[in-house]
């Protein structure tokens, strides 16, 4: 299937007293009808990577490709057939969201019924209503569908769910849902593991303005070598110390230990295989155990695993 | 429903947000109205003010005192002689006249009022005194409209409307809408930069007409102003002001950021104008070295045509030159503002 983004080599320098490299050597390449993630701290170079691809920042060196044309060339053909939200776009305060829509619509060669695309951001209800009236959560799925208004073949989503609540976050996904199964390509950023992992195909995990991991939520998690955490701690506030580490990683099938928040990491393939054991250990210490959880491992974890680093640290 | 061409729907856009802002409504048609009528009361036709005179006492003062009240238009005050010099000095009255035979007068020469007093004193004292006057003149007092200050405030007020309507219309709006990356996102779609810029413009022309209705009819039921010239005329030289204005005001909004740096940016380049080109007092009071920059102000040139045309009655055919100063204003900062603008 032919590639709705593909780039090579990109680069981009900030130029100042102090030039910053907000992408350092990037390549990307997106199959058409794909959902993609950008995921990666704040100022892993996300937002410089997609307005690159967007036509609205010149990159500084390499090779991008967006629907096969480049933005050189073909920017008004590309600019029909792209859809793009941007982080913090404020429309216009006094128009009503119809009156929004109508405008973005009249930019378009093969515009959609504006009424169509109201029933499908659930903002049918809202359509008189001015923009300075909208919740948060309105406000961006107003941002949706000016964006998908133009029927885009590529839609671009720069943090769609930032500083949303958790009903509006679930509209947005389902939004996205039903723009892939109308067999568009959709690439979005996000700092959210978990809507990463819900909502894209395949996910490139950027940091310091490179790749440092690409594949599907499930191989990600995967590459860990393990698929679950379980995670304990002890009574008392004394640390952990390096020693006592030591002896946990040498539990059976622990891959890897760590301590997050005070309490103690165990990447593990089978917990049926390590918990026993690990009971006893503690067993023989003069601490008692204060919770034991397991969970399945995340994209977070992978991230930590990658990076040593937060996603939210940043 | 079909979507309609784009440069329709920027239009309709950016009209209805400006009917949706009381505040952009106050300021374009409140505050000059308001200004006006400030303005028109201050400077309001008085009838002439009596003139202060007085009469020191002693003989014959009584009826020096009452040959003068016989008379209208004076203000007679009988004062001790050690007050005459402080009444002249601190401007009560304008003349001291002592009841001597001859009478004397004293006063001050360079003062308007004191000239005045001697000149209308003398006559009634020398009437009274059995003078007959060899010729007796027809008075016809005139009061020729468009004459008044308020007849040539406004059209300085309604030219300094639509600088500041212009500016404030174009310039402001421009940065706050890149400030809000609206003009980003704009940008991101397939529109057309020129039909973005040219439907603020064609919006902003559009309130200039309820701007000159506005000012027009609120002269003439208020102050009873009329306009010589063609209504037409009128509202042409309205919409080029427009115009170029709002060139003006693209091109200070070409690179600001932020709306505080715009506002700076526009009472720079408004306020000489303010001062320069007439809107309060006619700019020939500036000395002839200046001249040739002030007549070279589009609002200079604006106002002067709206007063030929209101005042005067002139055409547009003489108005050439000033109609060509606009012109360059307006196309000039276009075309820099469309070359050098920022969109994100």
């Amino acid at each position: 299937m032919a590639s709705a983004i593909q780039v090579r080599g990109l680069r981009k320098t900030y130029a100042g007293k102090q030039p910053v490299e907000a992408v350092r050597g990037l390549d990307l390449d997106v199959p058409t009808g794909e959902c993609f993630g950008l995921l990666g701290p704040n100022g892993a170079g996300k937002t410089t990577t997609v307005e690159i691809l967007e036509g609205l920042l010149p990159p500084t060196a390499g090779d991008v490709r967006i629907l096969g044309l480049d933005w050189a060339h073909d920017q008004l053909a590309l600019r029909d057939r792209i859809g793009v939200t941007l982080q913090e776009t404020k429309f216009s305060d006094k128009l009503s969201v119809e009156e929004t829509l109508r405008l973005f619509a009249s930019f378009h060669s093969h515009a959609r019924p504006v009424e169509d695309v109201l029933a499908e951001t659930g903002l049918v209800e809202k359509r008189k209503a001015w923009v300075v009236h909208l919740s948060g959560g309105q406000r961006q799925r107003l941002a949706v569908a000016s964006a998908i208004i133009g029927d885009p073949d590529l839609l671009f989503l720069d943090e769609p769910t930032t500083g949303l609540d958790p009903q509006s976050r679930r509209q947005m996904w389902a939004i996205v849902r039903a723009l892939r199964a109308r067999g568009r390509t959709v690439l979005l950023t996000t700092h959210y593991m978990d809507e990463a992992e819900k909502l894209c195909d395949r996910i490139a995990i950027v940091d310091h303005g490179q790749v440092i991991a690409l594949g599907s939520p499930t191989e990600l998690i995967r590459s860990l070598g393990c698929d679950h955490v379980v995670e304990f701690a002890l009574e008392g506030d004394a640390p952990v110390d390096e020693r006592e580490l030591e002896e946990l990683r040498k539990l059976p099938s622990v891959r890897s230990v760590r301590i997050e928040a005070g309490a103690i990491q165990l990447a593990v393939a089978e917990p049926h295989v390590t918990i026993p054991p690990l009971l006893a250990h503690v067993a023989r210490g003069a601490r008692p155990l204060a919770s034991l959880t397991t969970r399945q491992a995340s994209l977070e974890d992978v991230f930590v695993a990658l990076t040593g680093r937060h996603l939210r640290d940043g | 429903m079909g979507s309609r061409h784009p440069f329709v729907e920027l239009y309709k856009s950016r009209v209805r947000e400006i009917w949706r802002e009381p505040e952009v409504l106050f300021w374009v048609f409140g505050f000059p109205v308001l200004l006006a009528v400030g303005l028109g009361i201050a400077f309001r036709n008085k009838p002439p003010d009596e003139i202060a005179v007085a009469v020191i006492d002693g003989p014959g003062s009584a009826a020096v005192v009452e040959t003068l009240r016989a008379q209208p238009g004076f203000h007679v005050d009988a004062i001790a002689p050690e007050e005459a010099g402080t009444s002249l000095r601190m401007g009560r009255v304008g003349l001291v006249v002592v009841p001597s035979d001859p009478p004397e007068y004293r006063f001050d020469p360079t003062r308007p009022d004191g000239l005045l007093a001697r000149g209308r004193v003398d006559d009634v004292l020398q009437r009274a005194a059995g003078r007959v006057d060899l010729l007796v003149p027809k008075d016809s007092p005139v009061s020729e409209p468009g004459g008044r200050y308020i007849d040539f405030l406004i059209p300085g007020l309604l030219g300094m409307n639509i600088m500041s309507g212009g500016m404030w219309g174009i310039g402001f709006a421009i940065v706050e809408m890149r400030s809000r990356k609206l003009l980003k996102r704009l940008v991101a779609t397939p529109m057309r930069r020129t039909h973005f810029l040219a439907a603020m413009m064609a919006s902003r022309m559009t309130l200039v007409f309820f701007e000159v209705a506005l000012m027009l009819v609120f002269g003439w039921l208020v102050f009873d102003m009329t306009v010589r010239g063609s209504l037409a005329s009128v509202v042409l030289l309205s919409v080029l002001g427009a115009f170029s204005f709002a060139g003006l005001g693209m091109l200070v909004a070409t690179r600001a950021q932020k709306t505080e740096t715009v506002s700076g940016l526009m009472n720079l380049v408004m306020l000489p104008m303010f001062v320069l080109s007439g809107v309060f007092f006619s700019s020939d009071r500036f000395p002839d070295v200046i001249q040739p920059f002030v007549q070279a102000l589009p609002l200079t040139a604006l106002n002067d045509a709206l007063r030929a045309v209101v005042l005067e009655g002139r055409d547009l055919a003489s108005q050439a030159v000033r109609i060509g100063i606009l012109l360059a204003w307006g196309v000039v900062s276009s075309v820099l503002a469309l070359r050098f603008f920022r969109w994100n």
